[in-house]
């Protein structure tokens, strides 16, 4: 789970960063295409991410102070 | 009807009831509990109105004298506890509560109860805002502490899932009023601190009265919630209702609806986000490149790379034509030296000594050489050489 949110978090990131450097115009052909690339297959990741992406509902039942269950939560 | 043995006036009759209800000890000073309705505060500054439970109703007045001591501002709905006497108006008959004394009902206490609270949680910082932490921008596991029954942990649920699926939702059940509520809550939010358990804590429940919603206003639920690593957004009621939680908590949403609509994007605004970037990156790299192949185009159709060799040639012409130059300048030169040079031959040619003489004079000169110049450099009888144009003539001085 920590890898999914992080993945996303740092891509959007440079997906912004990539975003402004190229906006900013100044970047040789070959870097332009490079970022291009790179900004592509970053957004293809995100949007893959979240359409794929189903919602996982769980009740935490506190056992002791290190230990609980996860069980499926159904709404009761 | 047989003959009245006495008849009375209404006055009268009025005036004593009046007397009979001044007179009775009980009605003369006593608590009447009741709901306020038909509150109306007239420019005279005393407030009317009537107080009703489920089966009676009875008309109130407050003065504006002891309306004056009067902390809250008496609402139709409010449930009041009133000290005042019993009397009636003669002009109309009416009997009527003359307040002295209006309070809330039950609530009062509490209220003043919150107010004590919140001083002192606020002296003791827990309020603080440096101390409040940012909320994760894209939370992975978020924790619902709330009723694991009813609207509120529902409808958190749902509005999760619409807005941010990629998140996984905790629920971890406690009761959300009563004695026991705040020691679960705050339990479970230590436990959860203590476990690194969520990226994010919602903690509320729904609407309610101040008492249902009194654990929220509770000391160790405060503790807990500032004393929680993991940021807390309070979700406690309706819109209105501000608790302890409220002021603690990282976040404030006005309802758990509001709270699940501030934990996580909108994933529509986010697929919106990456198309507006795919397009920025596209029509930017597309510029680049054609940038680059105008250069391009306008280098490749130089002259110079079209028709290499008519560059050739004209540097062949330009070559023929400052060779030509330079001859002719050169033979110009030459013929100008030439010139110079026959004059001068011409000029040196006319002094020459040979020409002179070739006109008659002569050149004499003693015998060791001297050039004679003047009678005197001589005498009788020395000899001297004459050079003349085709020899010497020796000669003897006859007279000088």
């Amino acid at each position: 789970m920590a890898e999914k949110k992080k993945n996303f978090e740092e891509s959007m990131h440079r997906i912004e960063e990539i975003v402004s450097l190229l906006e900013r115009g100044d970047a040789k052909l070959e870097e332009s295409i490079a970022l291009f690339d790179e900004g592509t297959k970053l957004i293809q990741g995100c949007s893959g991410l979240l359409d794929k992406a189903e919602q996982k509902v769980q009740k935490l039942l506190i056992t002791d102070e290190k230990a609980a269950a996860e069980v499926p939560f159904d709404e009761g | 009807m047989e003959q009245p043995s006495q008849v009375f006036s209404v006055s009268q009759v009025n005036q004593y009831i009046k007397s009979v209800l001044d007179g009775d000890p009980l009605l003369s000073g006593l608590f009447v509990r009741g709901e306020i309705s038909n509150y109306k505060c007239y420019p005279s500054g005393h407030h009317y109105f009537s107080l009703k439970d489920a089966e009676g109703t009875m008309r109130c007045v407050l003065f504006r004298r002891e309306a004056a001591s009067l902390r809250f501002q008496p609402e139709n709905g409010m449930k009041v506890v009133v000290y005042g006497r019993i009397s009636s108006f003669p002009r109309d008959g009416q009997y009527q509560l003359y307040c002295s004394h209006l309070s809330p009902d039950g609530a009062g206490e509490l209220h003043v109860a919150f107010e004590q609270q919140k001083e002192k949680l606020q002296r003791e910082g827990l309020f603080d805002p440096a101390h409040k932490k940012a909320l994760p921008p894209f939370p992975a596991r978020i924790a619902l502490v709330t009723s694991p029954v009813g609207a509120a942990v529902r409808d958190m649920i749902r509005i999760l899932g619409v807005r941010w699926p990629l998140s996984e939702v905790l629920v971890v059940p406690v009761r959300v009023q009563g004695a026991e509520a705040a020691g679960e809550i705050s339990a479970a939010l230590t436990w959860l601190g203590e476990n690194h358990a969520a990226d994010l804590i919602i903690t509320g429940r729904g609407g309610g009265s101040m008492e249902d919603l009194w654990a929220f206003n509770e000391e160790p639920v405060a503790r807990a919630i500032y004393h929680c690593p993991i940021p807390v957004i309070s979700a406690v009621g309706h819109e209105p209702d501000v608790t302890i939680a409220d002021y603690v908590a990282d976040l404030r949403a006005a309802t758990p609806s509001n709270a699940a609509e501030l934990a996580v994007p909108d994933q529509n605004e986010l697929y919106h986000r990456l198309e507006q970037a795919t397009r920025v990156m596209t029509q930017q790299t597309a510029s680049c490149l054609s940038r680059a192949r105008v250069r391009l185009t306008a280098a490749s159709n130089h002259r110079l790379l079209q028709n290499p060799m008519r560059y050739l040639e004209e540097r062949r012409m330009e070559l023929d034509y400052l060779q030509g130059k330079t001859l002719g300048a050169l033979r110009l030169t030459l013929s100008k030296e030439r010139e110079r040079f026959a004059r001068l031959c011409a000029s040196l040619d006319a002094m020459s000594p040979l020409k002179v003489l070739g006109r008659g004079y002569a050149i004499t000169r003693k015998l060791d050489g001297t050039v004679v110049r003047s009678r005197q450099e001589t005498a009788p009888g020395d000899a001297v050489r004459v050079t003349v144009t085709d020899g010497d003539i020796l000669c003897e001085v006859k007279t000088c």
